[in-house]
C-alpha cells in the first residue's frame, strides 16, 4: 500500500487500490447543498464513504451569544430554510419558556396552521426531490404551485417567503388578514387534489418502487443510536413525534396519527412523509376550524400581554411617551433576561429540532445550542450507502431530507 | 421495537399487482397525467413583463420616508442600527441649522445615511424599530449593478422624491397609483 493511500478503507485482502476515489461535492449539483462526501468507489458500488461537515459554517451558536432575543429569530431562519416558520416558533416558544409566558390559545393555534404549513412544504420538497432525483422531474412542478400558495400566505403575515423571521416572542407581529385567511382556504379547498395526483405519480409507479426500495435502509436499533428523529426515525417502525410525546403550541388538542414504516428505506421514508402530509393538512383543518370559533375580543388576540418583550403599537410609539420608552427599551435589548437555562424542542418538518439556551441573567443568551436533526442524519450516511450504487446514495441523500443550512448552522 | 403510542399506524406498501408490474402501464399513467396538464390554466407568469402583486407588508428594499411637507422624517436616532441583525446600516447624525426647518422635520438629522444592500438580509427589524414612521420596506426588489460598491446605497438612492416638488414620482414610489 502506498503511503497516501493510509486513510482509505480498503477491502479487505486486496492488494493494492482497485477502487476510486470520488469527491462527490461540496459544490455538486446532485447533492443540493454544500455537502462533501468523499466516496470510494469500486465500479459503481460504494465501498466506503466520509463525510465532511462544515462547509457553510456560519457561527450561528455563537453570533447568538451577542443578540438580543429578538435578533436570533433571523439566524434560525437559516437553519433549515424549506421550512424556516418552525425553527422561528420553536425559538420564540424557547424564549417563552425561558420567561414563563403563557400565549393565548388563538396565538397557539395560529402558529400551528402556520407550523403544519411549513411542514407541508417541506416534505413537498423534499418527496418531489426524491421523483427529480430518480428520474421523475414532472411531480415536482406540479406540487410547486402549492408551495408557492404557502409561500404567499406566509408574505401575507410577515412580508416575506424563504427566510420568514414571522412572529415574534409573544406571538406574531400582527393579525391575520382577510387575504390570508382567505388564500388558506384556497389552499385547503385544492391542495388534497394536487397531493392525489402526485400520490398517483409515485406512490404505485413501478419504476419509482423499484429505484427506493431496499435503498438507503437503516434499522430501528441502529436509527436509535445515532439519534434519529423524525420521519427518518419513523420510516424505521418507531413511532416517536414530539408533538404527541411532549405535546408543545397545544398539540394536545389536535386528533392526528403518527404514520410509522417497517424497514427504513427510501420507500418507507417516502411514504411516512406523504402520510404525515395528509395528517398535516388535517391539523391545519381543525386548526382553522377552531380558529373560526373565537368571536369577539378574543378573535382579534394574535399576541400575549408581555410589554417587557412585546413592541407597543406603532400609532402609540408615535404619540405617547411610555410607549416610546418600552419600545427603545425593547429595541435596545436593554431588558435583563432571567437566569435559567431551558432545553425545548419542536418537532421540525426533519425531526426533533431542539434548542438549548443558557441566560446568566445579562441581556443575550450565555450559550445557545441548536439541536439539528439534519447532523445527526448525516453521520449516518455512510452506514446507510455502503455497498449501494452511487445514485441510490443520491437518492439516499435526498430522502433524508438533508439540508446543509442546518447541519451546518 | 414496542409501540410508544397508541397513535402509530402503519404505512401501506403491498406488493405489486400484475397489472402494476407492467411498465407500460406505468408510463401510460404518468403520460396521462401530463396530458391533462397541457390543457389547465398556466401557472407561471412572465417576469418581468407581468408581475404579481405583493402583500401590502411585503420586505423590498429600503425606501427614507418624508412627511407631507417633504421634510425628512429620520432624526438619526440610530435604532434601525441598533435593531439591525446584519450590521448593514450606518448613519451620521447632525444638528438642524437655522432655515433649515423646511428639510428636516426633527433638529436632529442624519447627514450620511447608509445601507449595504449586500449585508441586508431584509428581515424588516429596521422597519419595526423606527419610532418615526422614516424607514420602510417598499415593494422594489432585484437591483442590480455592476459594482460591489454601488450596493452600498446612500441617502441619494434611499430618500423618497419630495411629495411636493415630484408629487408624481412620489405617488409612484409609495405604490399610490
Amino acid at each position: 500500500m502506498q503511503e497516501h493511500q493510509h486513510h482509505i478503507k480498503l477491502p479487505e485482502g486486496s492488494i493494492e487500490k482497485q477502487t476510486t476515489t470520488l469527491n462527490l461535492g461540496p459544490t455538486h449539483p446532485a447533492t443540493h447543498g454544500v455537502f462533501q462526501n468523499i466516496l470510494e468507489l469500486d465500479g459503481e458500488r460504494i465501498v466506503s464513504a466520509e463525510q465532511t461537515v462544515g462547509y457553510i459554517h456560519r457561527a450561528f451558536e455563537k453570533l447568538a451569544e451577542r443578540r438580543p432575543l429578538y435578533q436570533i429569530t433571523t439566524l434560525t431562519d437559516r437553519l433549515n430554510y424549506c421550512s424556516s416558520p418552525i425553527n422561528n416558533m420553536g425559538w420564540h416558544m424557547t424564549c417563552e419558556k425561558l420567561l414563563k409566558i403563557e400565549t393565548p390559545k388563538r396565538v397557539d393555534y395560529l402558529r400551528i396552521i402556520i407550523m403544519e404549513l411549513a411542514r407541508i412544504s417541506d416534505h413537498l420538497i423534499c418527496n418531489s426531490i426524491v421523483g427529480v432525483d430518480s428520474g421523475a422531474y414532472t411531480g415536482f412542478l406540479y406540487v410547486m404551485q402549492y408551495r408557492e400558495l404557502i409561500y404567499e400566505i406566509y408574505e401575507e403575515i410577515c412580508g416575506s417567503r424563504l427566510t420568514t423571521n414571522i412572529g415574534r416572542i409573544g406571538g406574531f407581529e400582527r393579525n391575520f388578514n382577510a387575504v390570508a385567511f382567505e388564500k388558506l382556504e384556497k389552499f385547503l379547498r385544492e391542495y388534497p387534489k394536487v397531493l392525489k395526483e402526485f400520490d398517483n405519480l409515485f406512490v404505485r409507479n413501478r419504476i419509482f418502487m423499484d429505484r427506493l426500495q431496499g435503498t438507503g435502509a437503516i434499522s430501528a436499533e441502529r436509527a436509535l443510536n445515532y439519534g434519529f428523529t423524525g420521519p427518518n426515525l419513523r420510516a424505521s417502525g418507531v413511532d416517536y413525534d414530539v408533538r404527541v410525546h411532549n405535546p408543545y403550541c397545544s398539540y394536545g388538542d389536535f386528533d392526528f396519527i403518527i404514520p410509522v414504516g417497517k424497514t427504513g428505506d427510501n420507500y418507507d421514508k417516502f411514504l411516512v412523509r406523504d402520510e404525515e402530509m395528509w395528517q398535516s393538512l388535517s391539523i391545519i383543518e381543525q386548526a382553522y376550524r377552531k380558529v373560526q370559533d373565537f368571536k369577539g375580543a378574543d378573535a382579534e388576540v394574535f399576541h400575549a400581554d408581555v410589554p417587557e418583550y412585546y413592541l407597543p403599537e406603532k400609532k402609540d410609539v408615535y404619540t405617547k411617551m411610555e410607549a416610546l420608552i418600552w419600545h427603545f427599551k425593547i429595541i435596545m435589548g436593554e431588558t435583563d433576561i432571567p437566569k435559567g437555562e431551558v432545553y425545548f424542542s419542536v418537532e421540525g418538518a426533519n425531526g426533533e429540532l431542539g434548542f438549548y439556551l443558557i441566560s446568566d441573567g445579562g441581556r443575550t443568551p450565555y450559550r445557545l445550542h441548536f439541536r439539528r436533526p439534519c447532523f445527526v442524519y448525516y453521520q449516518a450516511y455512510e452506514e446507510v450507502t455502503k455497498g449501494s450504487m452511487l445514485s441510490d446514495a443520491i437518492i439516499t441523500m435526498s430522502s433524508m431530507n438533508l439540508i446543509a443550512g442546518e447541519m451546518d448552522a | 421495537m414496542q409501540a410508544l403510542t397508541t397513535r402509530a399506524k402503519q404505512v401501506q406498501r403491498k406488493p405489486l399487482s400484475w397489472v402494476e408490474r407492467i411498465y407500460l402501464w406505468n408510463i401510460f399513467k404518468g403520460m396521462l397525467i401530463t396530458f391533462s396538464h397541457i390543457f389547465k390554466k398556466q401557472p407561471t407568469i412572465h417576469y418581468p413583463e407581468q408581475k404579481r402583486t405583493f402583500s401590502p407588508v411585503f420586505r423590498g428594499l429600503h425606501v427614507l420616508n418624508r412627511d407631507e411637507e417633504g421634510r425628512e422624517r429620520c432624526t438619526a436616532c440610530g435604532l434601525c442600527a441598533v435593531a439591525c441583525p446584519a450590521e448593514a446600516i450606518t448613519m451620521e447624525a447632525a444638528e438642524r441649522m437655522q432655515g433649515e426647518e423646511h428639510l428636516y422635520r426633527e433638529e436632529k438629522y442624519a447627514a450620511k445615511y447608509e445601507i449595504n444592500m449586500l449585508r441586508c438580509i431584509f428581515c424588516g427589524l429596521c422597519e419595526e424599530a423606527c419610532p418615526k414612521d422614516a424607514i420602510y420596506l417598499s415593494e422594489t426588489f432585484t437591483p442590480s449593478d455592476f459594482t460591489r460598491e454601488s450596493f452600498i446605497y446612500g441617502k441619494e438612492n434611499l430618500l423618497i422624491p419630495d411629495p411636493v416638488k415630484q408629487p408624481e414620482a412620489f405617488a409612484k414610489a409609495r405604490g399610490l397609483n
